[in-house]
């Protein structure tokens, strides 16, 4: 295949970058999900921590230091609703 | 070996390994594409854009263990995409709608920004100033000035390189198609 200038600038231009919050935001999957899984493991080890949860899940997270993003809590309710 | 320059294949071998680095780079490299489809191929809003991005990214890192061949990884997130999108238009209609129907005309769309992928690989291969100067001015549409200012060039050279850079970026493009050179 040949390209010419133009063909090539139309390319380009057709991948425009992404919104910046949303790559950083997938970029910290992995941190997120590290955490989401400590919290399971620590809610299904302490039962305490697991109510707490249960009661009000963002102050329970919140006490213990947590600052999960709204995909995580999200995935918690689930879970802790299962 | 910088992991911009690793092909697909080894990135998905780092990220396996549980490198963060590598899977910023996954998503870096293949986050306009996701973009493309779902907002080109697919008119999908902002809203519901952002949803299917973060949730295309989602699956691939939960599945990234299930890819049969690491070089496939552009079909694969193209397909997961795709799948999402489709998901997201029949989950808002009330009436349902034929996949078919929904992908009226994304198939055009889809082959350009494929095509736009290969461009944009080719042009991670070439110095980092015709990387900067090319994507800002074409993709990201600034001016001269603009461009000027953020890579303390004079704007009165900026055409000039553009056309250079274009030349090699075509000279890359065009040895890839011959199986392969370098800039």
């Amino acid at each position: 295949m040949t390209y010419n200038d133009e063909r090539i600038a139309e390319l380009l231009s057709a991948l425009p970058p992404a919104p910046s919050a949303w790559v950083e935001a997938a970029q910290q999957l992995p941190g997120a999900r590290r955490e989401l899984n400590e919290i399971v493991a620590r809610a299904e080890a302490d039962v305490e921590f697991r109510k707490a949860l249960i009661a009000d899940l963002e102050s329970a997270l919140a006490a213990e230091g947590y600052e999960p993003d709204e995909r995580i809590l999200e995935r918690l309710r689930r879970d802790l609703a299962s | 070996m910088a992991l911009a320059s690793l092909s697909d294949a080894q990135l998905v071998a780092r990220c396996r390994s549980g490198e963060d680095a590598a899977w910023r780079e996954l998503v870096a490299r293949f986050s306009r594409y996701v973009y493309g489809i779902s907002i080109q191929a697919f008119r999908l809003s902002e809203q519901d854009a952002e949803d299917v991005f973060q949730d295309c990214f989602a699956r691939v890192y939960e599945h990234l263990d299930k890819l049969r061949d690491d070089a496939a990884l552009r079909p694969w997130i193209a397909q997961l995409t795709r799948r999402l999108c489709i998901d997201r238009i029949r989950g808002s209609r009330e009436v349902p709608t034929a996949e078919e129907d929904l992908e009226i005309g994304a198939e055009d769309v889809l082959a350009t920004l494929d095509e736009a992928m290969s461009v944009h690989e080719a042009l991670a291969t070439l110095s980092g100033d015709c990387r900067e100067i090319l994507d800002r001015f074409f993709a990201q549409d600034q001016s001269y000035r603009s461009i000027g200012e953020a890579l303390e060039l004079p704007a009165g050279t900026i055409a000039s390189r553009i056309s250079r850079c274009l030349a090699k970026l075509r000279e890359q493009l065009e040895g890839k198609n011959l199986g392969g050179s370098s800039v």
